[in-house]
């Protein structure tokens, strides 16, 4: 048999800045964000991006935050010892095993959006892996309004590998793919994973194309963070972190539907979280010196 | 800021909203709770802030339909315990 391919896997990476000289630096600090589906490390020299990491959560926290932090640091000859402050957010941010402080990625994604799209934005949808978090920011980035759906994957990247998987499309190719249908189908009727799953398989056999179904997918799934939305006042600028916002078929549709566009980045989206960690830490790292 | 504690599902929105520049962690709410919905600690989602701050606890952040049902009957519903101990009106429900 065949290895089967995993059409759900996207690709995990690291990056650090090679200009850069971290020895001399006054404050190292980092932020791990250890989510349902992937985990970050940034490490943030005196305030600057100096590396940072992007990969799956294994099944234990405490590992997957020492594979995050380590690999963000290979090759740059920084060790742990090096680093002042470091703060754990995501879900297991209890479980990371030397941060000095867990934060919630709630604080860390208004506080990491607004560094990644600038000040004027106000109103930050995080699509992770396993939850959906709208929140309202000031121009420094603290939360002025949130809300979280953590009931369901429903909406969510998880929900987006299973589609990949089950149509047999690399999940980085899923967004472009829904958009090239020459008319928006009718949503599909539940974002439930379980439900829509069912749902698509059987439009499958009654001979819709793949890109088709992927649509209905995508549409549902914007409709659904829409409905979210509604309790927390969307205002400008808008902005998408996380995992989805790599999806166009998503992205598109939701700023369709909320009439807004989405602010774009040169940062990753998926750091956000772990990106903000790491300007706490150093904001908390100031604080203690000072004390 | 609004910290919004609940969810959305198909049966509806079932969220407690509680305004934390209005809260100042007196924990009345605390108490006056029958089914100890909320606690009282330093603010997870504003690492900066120093004053402690009401949150609804993590187990039931995705049942509160079912957690808060006895205090909302169908039909002579008195004032909801958590929302009448609040001194700051600084909670609300969305059902």
């Amino acid at each position: 048999m065949t290895d089967k391919k995993e059409f759900w896997r996207w690709k995990e990476y690291r990056w650090h800045d090679e200009t850069m000289d971290w020895k001399n630096a006054d404050i190292i600090s980092t932020g791990v964000d250890i989510g349902s589906v992937s985990s970050q490390a940034v490490i943030l020299v005196d305030g600057k991006l100096y590396a940072f990491s992007n990969q799956r959560t294994g099944s234990d926290s405490p590992e997957s935050a020492n594979q995050a932090i380590n690999w963000a640091m290979e090759n740059t000859g920084m060790t742990l010892d090096d680093i002042h402050y470091s703060v754990g957010t995501g879900y297991g941010r209890v479980n990371v095993p030397f941060a000095d402080k867990a934060i919630t990625e709630i604080a860390c994604h208004a506080r990491g959006g607004n560094f990644m799209y600038g000040p004027s934005v106000r109103t930050i949808l995080d699509m992770g892996g396993q939850d959906c978090k709208a929140i309202r920011c000031d121009e420094k980035g603290k939360v002025e309004a949130f809300l979280m759906n953590d009931k369901c994957a429903a909406g969510t990247g998880r929900g987006m590998e299973v589609f990949a998987d089950l149509l047999s499309v690399p999940i980085e190719e899923v967004g472009e793919l829904s958009l090239s249908v020459e008319e928006e189908p009718e949503p599909v009727s539940s974002t439930c994973v379980v439900f829509a799953k069912s749902e698509a398989s059987a439009l499958l056999r009654e001979g819709w194309p793949k890109h088709k179904v992927l649509a209905a997918y995508c549409a549902a799934m914007a409709h659904r963070i829409v409905t979210l939305l509604e309790r927390i006042d969307v205002q400008r600028d808008f902005a998408i972190t996380g995992g989805i916002a790599k999806n166009s078929g998503v992205v598109k549709r939701l700023e369709k539907e909320l009439g807004l566009e989405a602010l774009k980045s040169t940062y990753d989206s998926q750091i956000a979280g772990a990106l903000g960690g790491a300007l706490f830490a150093r904001a908390l790292e100031t604080k203690r010196r000072k004390s | 800021m609004i910290a919004n504690y609940g969810y959305k599902n198909g049966s509806g929105d079932f969220f407690i909203a509680i305004d934390t520049d209005k809260c100042d962690g007196c924990g009345d709410c605390v108490s006056a709770c029958p089914n100890n919905v909320f606690v009282v600690g330093e603010d997870p989602n504003d690492p900066l802030r120093d004053e402690p701050v009401a949150m609804v606890g993590e187990e039931h952040r995705k049942k509160l339909k079912y957690t808060c049902a006895p205090c909302k009957p169908d039909r002579d519903r008195s004032a909801l315990a958590c929302v009448a101990a609040c001194k700051p009106l600084a909670i609300s429900h969305s059902w």
